[in-house]
């Protein structure tokens, strides 16, 4: 099924007609309203009336996270603080998160374009549908919340935590649908069988997995425990939160809602964008949002994008699977970690010598995060005991700075691996 | 009379000790005694030895963080009841104990006492029966 044809199975040359237009509006109103791109571009010695079509995207300047988290909190916002009705915040590096602000009609464009993504997956108005992401300023809990209710299907927002009642509801309430992270997903299976119960005790039947990275045969295992078709779906807070592009039934990539965000492909280290077909960093221009627009904003995501019209009828460019990252962030637990922000608690702390090593791991489905960290030689105590509430000081700074424990061991000095020229700083076990 | 222990941090990993009493050995540093405190990922490791600066020059050229803490030690007769006399006394003046590690050997036995406050410790001890050790 498709939500909105018009849309998604648009004629390639009416879909960049309908682009051009709208980059050309987001350019005007982004010039008027948010001097920081006017300064860039004035920098450029670019005006608005030079962009004429969707190819001119290129001319224009590019947005990073460092912009978003340099103009904490409402610097880059183009709207009013009257027409915001939401907010959202993405977990940032230890100082700034990065705060989006919606209109509402961005909120009625993301549930218009999660109502595509539902429906590609197979999901109709008689389903019942578990949003279990985070509910709060993530945006995947009330993002796919909104968007379920904008399809019709009865939502159940059940969000994290507490997986044996969540289970009791999937198998009572006859739910059909979820959405969560894939990691989620398997650790419901394994409280399914902890319960006594089997895939055969519940009615799912569509899984909606996003928000961290994961590979082939966790869908299959996916799958098969909880014996449902498991579909992928993308976004990012940046940009609008999940819903940026979704798997249809061919599962041969993720279509993109490219009426609203406008992907390019690009070399991280030129900045050139590159075709179609070749790997490279995925950009993105949000071609509608009145709220928070970005211009060419930097995913640091590497992936490819493809053309053509795809068996499903859809005729919107896809990406691949994201093949890894063109910076050194870490996804865990469905949570951004930089390395960085490790660093700059351990140079907080003079106990500790500034070398360490984080390594990423996955137990039981669930990813594990280890830091160590050198003790300097003065600071140690023969004290068990202080060297213990020296451990849990760390712990606790990162955990507040990470929004995820970590377990911290305390390492002799000059016990990690000093490296040539770039230091490495994460062993990451998981395998994506 | 107080001696020099030597504390060494040490990480729970196979060998680990090993590489110390090697390093010792090679320099002809005698431990008298030792015992070892451990979590689940590091362990503090309590060492007597014969030629204290010369173990802590070594070891912290080699890299290990070493401290020095002052403690007690003492001999007292190896009979049932001899040692808990001694704690009874040390108990009933108020001195804590934060560790202690000891063994025996013929009729003496040997204690290293690590206490909350060592002078009133030494005071006391000095009424028991006991000696207090130099090393």
């Amino acid at each position: 099924m498709i939500w909105n044809p018009n849309k998604e199975c648009m004629s390639r040359d009416e879909m960049h007609a309908l682009q051009g237009r709208r980059l050309q509006k987001l350019v005007t109103y982004v010039y008027h309203n948010v001097p920081f791109y006017r300064n860039k571009m004035q920098a450029m010695d670019l005006s608005p009336e030079d962009i004429k079509s969707i190819d001119d995207i290129v001319k224009l300047p590019f947005t990073t996270k460092q912009d978003l988290r340099d103009n904490y909190p409402y610097g880059l916002q183009a709207a009013p603080p009257s027409e915001i009705v939401r907010v959202h915040a993405s977990s940032g590096t230890t100082g700034n998160p990065t705060i989006v602000g919606y209109t509402r009609k961005d909120l009625a464009v993301w549930s218009e374009v999660m109502a595509r993504c539902l429906t590609a997956y197979g999901v109709t108005r008689e389903d019942t549908f578990s949003v279990s992401y985070g509910y709060g300023l993530f945006t995947g809990g009330l993002g796919a919340h909104y968007g379920v209710e904008n399809l019709g299907a009865t939502v159940v927002p059940t969000s994290t935590g507490n997986t044996e009642k969540h289970i009791r509801l999937i198998r009572d309430l006859k739910i059909s649908g979820i959405a969560c992270t894939p990691s989620y997903a398997l650790y419901l299976a394994e409280t399914l069988d902890k319960m006594g119960l089997t895939k055969e005790d519940i009615n799912l039947r569509i899984g909606a997995f996003g928000a961290e990275p994961w590979t082939e045969n966790m869908r299959k295992e996916i799958e098969e425990r909880l014996g449902l078709k498991g579909y992928n779906i993308y976004g990012l807070s940046e940009i609008m939160g999940p819903g940026v592009s979704y798997e249809c039934q061919e599962q041969n990539g993720s279509h993109i809602n490219e009426d609203h965000f406008y992907p390019e492909i690009i070399n991280p280290d030129t900045l050139e964008q590159l075709p179609y077909g070749t790997q490279g960093e995925l950009v993105f221009t949000t071609l509608t949002k009145e709220g928070m627009p970005v211009l060419r904003y930097r995913t640091k995501d590497l992936c490819t994008l493809m053309d053509g019209t795809c068996a499903c009828g859809r005729t919107s460019v896809r990406m691949g699977r994201i093949m890894g990252r063109s910076d050194d962030m870490l996804i865990i637990r469905g949570i951004n970690v930089f390395p960085s922000q490790v660093e700059s608690v351990i140079l907080e702390m003079p106990e500790f010598e500034p070398q360490y090593m984080l390594v990423v791991d996955r137990v039981n489905n669930l990813d594990t995060l280890q830091v160590q960290v050198e003790v300097r030689r003065d600071f140690f105590s023969g004290d068990v005991g202080s060297m213990l509430a020296m451990k849990k000081r760390l712990a606790d700074k990162l955990k507040s700075v990470l929004s995820i424990s970590a377990d911290v061991r305390l390492m002799e000095p000059n016990s990690i691996e000093r490296s040539q020229g770039k230091s490495k700083h994460v062993i990451d076990k998981r395998n994506l | 009379m107080t001696i020099k222990q030597l504390s060494i941090f040490l990480e729970n990993k196979t060998g680990r000790i090993n590489d110390l009493t090697k390093i010792l050995g090679k320099y002809g540093i005698n431990m008298h005694a030792f015992s070892m405190a451990e979590t689940t990922d590091f362990g503090i490791l309590r060492l007597i030895v014969s030629d204290v600066e010369r173990a802590v020059e070594v070891l912290r050229n080699e890299n290990f963080a070493v401290m020095l803490t002052d403690v007690v030690c003492i001999s007292c007769p190896n009979v049932a009841g001899s040692l808990s006399e001694i704690l009874d006394h040390l108990a009933k003046n108020d001195i804590f104990i934060e560790y202690m590690y000891a063994f025996a050997e013929g009729d003496k036995a040997n204690v290293v006492i690590h206490p909350n406050d060592l002078e009133k410790c030494l005071a006391e001890l000095s009424k028991c029966e006991c000696n207090i050790n130099k090393l």
